[in-house]
């Protein structure tokens, strides 16, 4: 009996996994971890800056922002690996548009029906996705070349790479310009009473562009191969 | 087949389109009237919060029709259209119009021997429509509460404008200044009240980085509320004519 069960097993998983490589073998892990330090989308592959400056005031939308990203980037890249031998290779960027518009635009609508309070919080965030850079650019890097499996893990890794960052820019714009953490005051009122003032210039995006440029130089120079040679 | 040729990608792009655009348009379809319901219960809750009750978007309709005694349409002459209810009434599109054909809604609501007269708001702030409601009391010139909400606007700058802390600042605000002219409330970031001790300033504190949300909503507050003077100063009179006819009759008695 188990022996007949056996194929069949395999051959469902050889739909996501053709070479019988484990799930998450040494390969495969790398794809979520990579994103995380040596391949971040936003210090090292300089992607999805835009929406880093504009949702990084508060701890909350930017945790949201992240877990929504993971979501669509997780889905959309499947989507795209799975019908990566089909489509054409001059419309390849007008079919992925059209992969992640149509995703945000259904869940929207979904969320809109069902849950209409997470909507609300969400529906500015569900746009913005269409716009991030990231999920563009790891369906074309990535997405289009490889197994499903594989898509998925990169699509997650580069989604949590990229909430990493925007959730420590975040913490600091937060903690600094309005001295609360995730909407609780954590600096307590006897400081303000001292003369402690909060930095309004944290919540403006120029010093969230510095804030990740700091990050960026903190990482290069504890990791040194990323440094550029010229 | 060619996956380069001409004719393959003109078939993949209408298949493709094909099966995206009648997905989005079923779902869409489907859910509508789910989402309508949302929508329209979340605009009771709304109107309801002005006036101090807060209750969850289910428990609204039922609330709604017992505090909210009528629904009016004004014209832009203070008279009142009753052919149109007033809660179906679209703001945006309504601001389209021209200004002769556009009716105004306004919401009466009577809590424990108290009225209110709630006036639906719409302006624009940085990226987007913003709008609201602002409930005044039997004076009408003194701000019981007040609702905002937008589309668009900067998540933690110009969106917290739908805050509590925010909205709590507008209350007892006076919109009519000492010489009986409408002046709004001004959203000011010069404003030396930082905690709002002030009611007679007509200002409330700004928001740290929403300059342009911030005076999107003083504009829209003054702005609305111009087309309804004309209203408040018939209801006004009348209610003086009432006090004198009540008087005349009590000295009739007395007699």
């Amino acid at each position: 009996m188990s022996k007949a069960l056996k194929p069949v097993i395999k051959s469902s998983l050889f739909f996501i996994n053709k070479n019988n490589e484990p799930l998450f073998s040494k390969k495969n892990r790398a794809l979520l971890s990579d994103p995380m330090d040596d391949n971040n989308p936003i210090t090292v592959q300089v992607l999805g800056v835009c929406s880093a400056l504009a949702i990084t005031v508060q701890l909350k939308p930017a945790i949201v922002m992240t877990i929504s990203v993971m979501v669509v980037m997780g889905a959309s890249n499947v989507i795209i690996s799975l019908l990566r031998n089909l489509i054409p290779n001059r419309i390849r960027i007008i079919v992925q548009l059209v992969v992640v518009a149509s995703m945000v635009a259904l869940v929207d609508q979904v969320l809109k029906a069902f849950a209409y309070d997470v909507y609300k919080e969400l529906s500015i965030f569900i746009g913005l996705i269409i716009t991030n850079c990231i999920v563009m650019g790891r369906l074309e890097a990535f997405a289009l070349g490889n197994g499903v499996w594989k898509s998925f893990l990169d699509g997650i890794g580069n989604a949590a790479g990229y909430g990493f960052i925007l959730i420590i820019v975040a913490f600091f714009r937060e903690l600094l310009g309005s001295g609360k953490l995730y909407g609780y005051q954590v600096i307590p009122d006897l400081f303000y009473e001292m003369g402690y003032e909060n930095n309004g210039l944290m919540l403006l995006s120029p010093m969230a562009l510095i804030t990740v440029g700091i990050f960026i130089w903190i990482q290069r120079s504890r990791n040194r191969k990323l440094i550029e040679k010229n | 087949m060619n996956r380069d040729s001409n004719s393959y990608t003109f078939l993949f792009a209408t298949i493709m389109v094909f099966i995206v655009a009648s997905t989005l348009a079923f779902t869409a379809s489907s859910l509508k009237k789910k989402q309508d319901e949302n929508v329209r219960k979340e605009q009771m809750q709304n109107i309801l919060s002005t006036i101090g009750i807060a209750i969850d978007r289910d428990g609204a309709e039922e609330l709604y029709d017992k505090y909210i005694t009528e629904q009016i349409s004004l014209r832009q002459d203070g008279t009142v259209d009753s052919k149109i209810n007033a809660f179906n009434i679209s703001l945006k599109k309504e601001t389209r119009k021209p200004l002769k054909e556009q009716r105004f809604p306004i919401y009466v609501a009577n809590v424990i021997d108290s009225k209110y007269y709630i006036v639906p708001l719409i302006g624009s702030g940085l990226w987007d429509v913003i709008w609201g409601y602002l409930a005044l009391e039997e004076d009408m010139r003194t701000i019981k509460g007040a609702v905002f909400d937008h589309k668009g606007e900067t998540a933690g700058l110009g969106a917290e404008i739908t805050q509590n802390w925010f909205q709590e600042s507008f209350k007892g605000e006076k919109i009519i200044n000492s010489d009986d002219i409408l002046v709004g409330i001004s959203v000011s970031k010069t404003n030396n009240d930082s905690k709002g001790l002030d009611k007679d300033d007509h200002e409330v504190d700004a928001i740290s980085g929403a300059t342009i949300t911030g005076d999107g909503v003083t504009d829209m507050i003054l702005g609305r509320l111009k087309y309804y003077m004309t209203y408040f100063d018939i209801i006004k009179k009348e209610v003086i004519k009432k006090d004198e006819i009540d008087s005349d009759n009590k000295i009739i008695a007395l007699k």
